[in-house]
């Protein structure tokens, strides 16, 4: 079963760990993702651009209208995620505890259920 | 890969390839031991002959070509391996090498190999047991018994599975790495883990099946490369175990239920539930050929639970129409697989057929004590099982709620929008059509 761990956050967070920390905390990411991608859990983890980089398409008569943002100020945000799959709901709820962001924000859980096939074997 | 007539040629050699991959991979393990590697090595023999044989031609004995290409690679591989051990024992001044060990080891035994003989079939049921050891989870099962005795490579199986090719590639190396730290050897398992064993063997070619058939995620409700390859591995498991009842039932259940392939889904891509089938399209062949092997293995052989749901779906397969399906029989059976094998699954396909015999309201009683199941409770296929039993009941509105309960918790979106659509159409009152109560949620 695929799923996609969604971890929020925001600049007031992502700000508030001081450099060493932040570096301890990237190192246990690595090592998590490291361990999954050995297992033959992990299909792709992630890191999301943040609000500055953010644009908006809408399409309008027939042309593409970009607009930049939007920019969420006090919300959080969607920092990054990853995709895995696994044997059951269980396990990548395991996964998301393991992720050292659950300690400060949360990690979001969904399941993954549309997916383009390729062809067929 | 029914492409155009240019590409006649490949499909044949494809299947030549998978025939011959597990009983070379067996003679490759048997000789040098050491599974992990010797996979690797036969992995690329069947991909060099992929590409010589189409423009080379197929040797006159396929087998012992993919045997001896096999062989050269394993030993060139052992022997680069045993060469950088050697410096760094010279470094370390460590003991000899455990490949050194192994091979001497294996030699030994060679010669008890060489007077027990063995059979192709044997070999490809040796295998199969390897790859389907209980220390493996099911989805490296999975995987690796595709590989190891379908003989398909590594992106084949990841397509199969969505998946990128390196996920599948880590999932199958562990899967190896685990069957070595095991110690396993290339022996049939002891008489008294055998039944156990086969039992882990079955369940693993009917989850690939099942994955074939429904599959778990994705906008195709089926993926037929998978059910067709659980069904030619079943079909040789069959041919090694003639007298297993239960290896019988499996393959027959699989025949019968792939018989309705074509006429399960509408031209949409949509499900089409069993009620609704048009019959003409199941095929005949698959049939006939179920409906013998069942018969068979009931008459002569202990009853199991892969007999009876066979026996079931010969049933459904030997009806003209849904309303002239013995539904009295079908009860019976679904009374017989509860006492053997108790699961709510089964409960719940019981009720379904206990509802078409004696009622909506009888079969609705009979989903209270699911509800009691850790394991089914929410689960989507109770939820629509009680959607259809509540219409045909004629209780619009709470219907409409199970199926959009159900709706939510299938993660196959064909099954999503078919349930969609059900709950839409009770939504107004005056669509309700009133031939609803011929139908039921059977579909597999």
């Amino acid at each position: 079963m695929k799923f996609m761990l969604m971890i929020y956050g925001n600049d007031e967070l992502w700000e508030s760990f001081p450099e060493d920390e932040m570096r301890e905390l990237v190192a246990e990411t690595d090592a998590l993702n490291r361990s999954l991608q050995q297992s033959g859990e992990m299909i792709g983890a992630y890191g999301v651009g943040n609000q500055e980089m953010c644009k908006t398409v809408h399409v309008e008569n027939g042309s593409p209208v970009v607009t930049d943002g939007p920019y969420i100020e006090a919300k959080e945000y969607l920092g990054s995620f990853t995709i895995v799959d696994v044997e059951n709901e269980a396990r990548a709820l395991e996964i998301a505890a393991a992720n050292p962001f659950s300690r400060f924000g949360q990690v979001e859980v969904r399941t993954l259920m549309h997916e383009a096939a390729p062809p067929e074997l | 890969m029914s492409g155009a007539p240019s590409s006649k040629a490949r499909p044949r050699i494809e299947d030549l390839l998978r025939e011959h991959a597990p009983q070379v991979l067996a003679a490759v393990v048997r000789r040098y031991g050491h599974f992990d590697a010797s996979e690797d090595a036969v992995q690329e023999a069947l991909l060099a002959a992929s590409r010589q044989w189409p423009t080379q031609g197929v040797p006159d004995e396929p087998k012992a070509w993919l045997i001896a290409v096999a062989a050269r690679r394993l030993t060139d591989e052992l022997r680069s391996v045993e060469a950088r051990r050697r410096r760094e024992d010279a470094v370390a001044n460590a003991a000899p090498g455990e490949v050194v060990a192994d091979r001497a080891g294996r030699a030994d035994r060679n010669g008890v190999d060489g007077v027990d003989g063995g059979t192709e079939h044997d070999d490809t049921l040796i295998l199969l047991f390897m790859c389907c050891h209980p220390a493996l989870s099911p989805a490296s099962q999975l995987a690796l018994t595709l590989r190891a005795v379908g003989g398909l490579s590594t992106a084949e199986i990841a397509a199969a599975f969505l998946v990128p090719e390196t996920t599948m590639g880590q999932r199958i190396s562990r899967a190896k790495q685990r069957i070595k730290a095991a110690g396993m050897s290339f022996e049939r398992p002891p008489a008294t883990e055998w039944a156990e064993r086969l039992a882990v063997v079955l369940q693993v070619l009917y989850l690939m099946f099942n994955e074939g058939y429904t599959t778990t995620s994705g906008p195709d409700l089926q993926r037929p490369g998978l059910t067709v390859e659980a069904i030619r591995l079943t079909r040789l498991v069959h041919r090694s175990l003639p007298a297993d009842g239960e290896v019988a039932g499996l393959l027959a259940l699989m025949l019968l239920t792939d018989a309705r392939r074509a006429a399960r889904t509408n031209a949409d891509g949509n499900l089409v539930p069993l009620a609704e089938q048009d019959r003409l399209r199941w095929d005949a062949g698959s049939i006939e050929e179920g409906v013998a092997l069942v018969s068979r293995a009931l008459t002569t052989s202990r009853l199991g639970p892969y007999q009876l749901q066979a026996a079931i779906a010969a049933v459904h397969a030997e009806a003209p129409s849904d309303a002239d399906t013995d539904w009295r029989q079908i009860v019976l059976l679904y009374e017989l697989l509860e006492r053997i094998a108790p699961n709510p699954m089964v409960t719940l396909n019981h009720a379904v057929a206990v509802a078409m015999e004696r009622g909506p309201r009888a079969g609705l009683a009979m989903l209270q004590s699911l509800d009691d199941d850790e394991r089914m409770r929410g689960h989507h296929r109770l939820e629509a099982v009680r959607a259809h039993l509540l219409e045909r009941a004629g209780e619009p509105a709470e219907a409409r709620a199970a199926y959009r309960r159900a709706a939510r918790r299938t993660t196959s979106l064909p099954e999503q929008r078919y349930l969609e659509s059900r709950a839409a159409r009770l939504a107004d009152p005056s669509a309700i059509d009133s031939r609803a109560d011929s139908r039921h949620d059977r579909t597999d």
